[in-house]
């Protein structure tokens, strides 16, 4: 085909364009409801959900988790363009972390050595983390497809911004089944969780985001 | 890209995301003409390969237009989405790529003047007594212009490794070995 007759084809019948956001909000969206349908028909809300509401630690993971997300998506739409700077949201991320990691670290130092241990491991240590990345992989599978019909161009790095929005969200959403109240707790086994689902979008990124 | 076509080209661009086709057709059409010499500068001489790239750039282009934010500039945007196809194009060819002998005799035979034929015959003494990886990086980086990306993508090398290797291929350069 000659170029001429391309660029003729082409616009042909030109409509106005959705903008990142729109594209990249409705996998959100989407993602978000499956991983509350899962919380509500397979993992079951927390029993004292109506109770909870009334204690900060319920939204001090909250704020953790849903922070993380929303670092998260800012990398990602800022990646999914080919020209821009995505690394104040990946640092934004390690700072929040690290602020969750010395309360936590901070909470088992004025704990008795005795106690240490139910602190960090709580009631579900072994369930946490793996709830979690199932809870993540919807969105991280659809955020991925949507950004298909985008442009990112450091294809590792949107992966894994990615999978850290899908992290921050799905942990977000699964508070709402898990009870533990913690700190220690939170930054170990939230975290694990949404590091594992981070490196699974970079991981899948550079062969998940190839241009077609 | 100076100013003014900066200007002229956003102006077509942000008309085309609003649906207007006669300026898509006309920044396409514009663009097409960059883009040949983009990929000439960095293709054999007389490659196929560059209508086909300019034809795939002009699509990417076309389908991702959405991912162009008027506050960015707009010729930044279009030449990554040039490199990116660029690269790709390379690590494709990977398998059956090869440094064609004509293509370096070609570069030696292209002195403008007796001066430079002279300085480009020492350079490529020089150069000779490189590793070929590391001579064709410099090549690549230092005379043609290429980006760290590009000539890594090139050299079957990621951005970071071009970058390592055209530092110890000067460094070994500078320190008089090679002479």
């Amino acid at each position: 085909m000659r170029t001429e007759d391309l660029i003729a084809t082409l616009s042909q019948d030109l409509k106005p364009t959705p903008s990142v956001g729109q594209k990249l909000l409705r996998p959100a969206v989407a993602g978000g409801l499956i991983a509350l349908v899962l919380v509500a028909y397979w993992l079951g809300f927390r029993p004292d959900i109506l109770r909870a509401w009334a204690a900060p630690m319920f939204w001090v993971k909250a704020a953790y988790t849903g922070l993380i997300a929303l670092a998260g998506f800012g990398c990602t739409r800022i990646l999914a363009r080919p020209i821009g700077e995505p690394w104040k949201g990946f640092v934004a991320s390690l700072a929040i972390f690290g602020v969750v990691a010395l309360g936590g670290t901070i909470q088992l130092a004025m704990t008795s050595t005795f106690d240490r241990r139910a602190l960090l491991m709580g009631g579900s240590w072994h369930v946490c983390s793996q709830n979690i990345v199932i809870l993540g992989g919807p969105i991280l599978a659809l955020t991925l497809l949507a950004l298909r019909t985008l442009a990112p161009t450091k294809l590792r790095a949107t992966g894994a911004a990615a999978g850290l929005f899908a992290g921050g969200l799905a942990a977000t959403v699964y508070g709402l089944h898990c009870p533990e109240h913690a700190l220690a707790f939170v930054a170990v086994w939230y975290s694990l969780g949404m590091a594992v689902l981070t490196a699974a979008g970079a991981l899948l990124g550079p062969w998940a985001l190839r241009w077609r | 890209m100076s100013a003014e076509i900066e200007d002229r080209l956003k102006a077509l661009m942000v008309r085309g995301q609003a649906g207007e086709s006669a300026a898509w057709n006309e920044l396409l059409t514009r663009l097409s003409k960059q883009l040949r010499g983009y990929f000439a500068r960095r293709m054999e001489p007389g490659s196929a390969d560059v209508e086909d790239l300019v034809q795939e750039t002009l699509m990417a282009i076309h389908r991702r237009r959405m991912t162009y934010d008027a506050n960015q500039p707009f010729g930044a945007w279009a030449y990554a989405v040039a490199r990116y196809k660029l690269i790709d194009h390379w690590r494709r060819g990977r398998i059956r790529k090869h440094v064609p002998i004509d293509d370096v005799v070609d570069w030696l035979a292209d002195t403008s003047t007796a001066e430079e034929g002279a300085t480009r015959a020492d350079l490529d003494r020089l150069l000779a007594t490189l590793p070929k990886r590391q001579s064709q990086l410099i090549r690549d980086v230092k005379l043609s212009g290429l980006s760290l990306a590009e000539a890594g993508a090139k050299a079957g090398m990621t951005e970071g490794a071009a970058k390592v290797a055209l530092h110890r291929a000067m460094k070994s350069l500078t320190e008089g070995r090679a002479l």
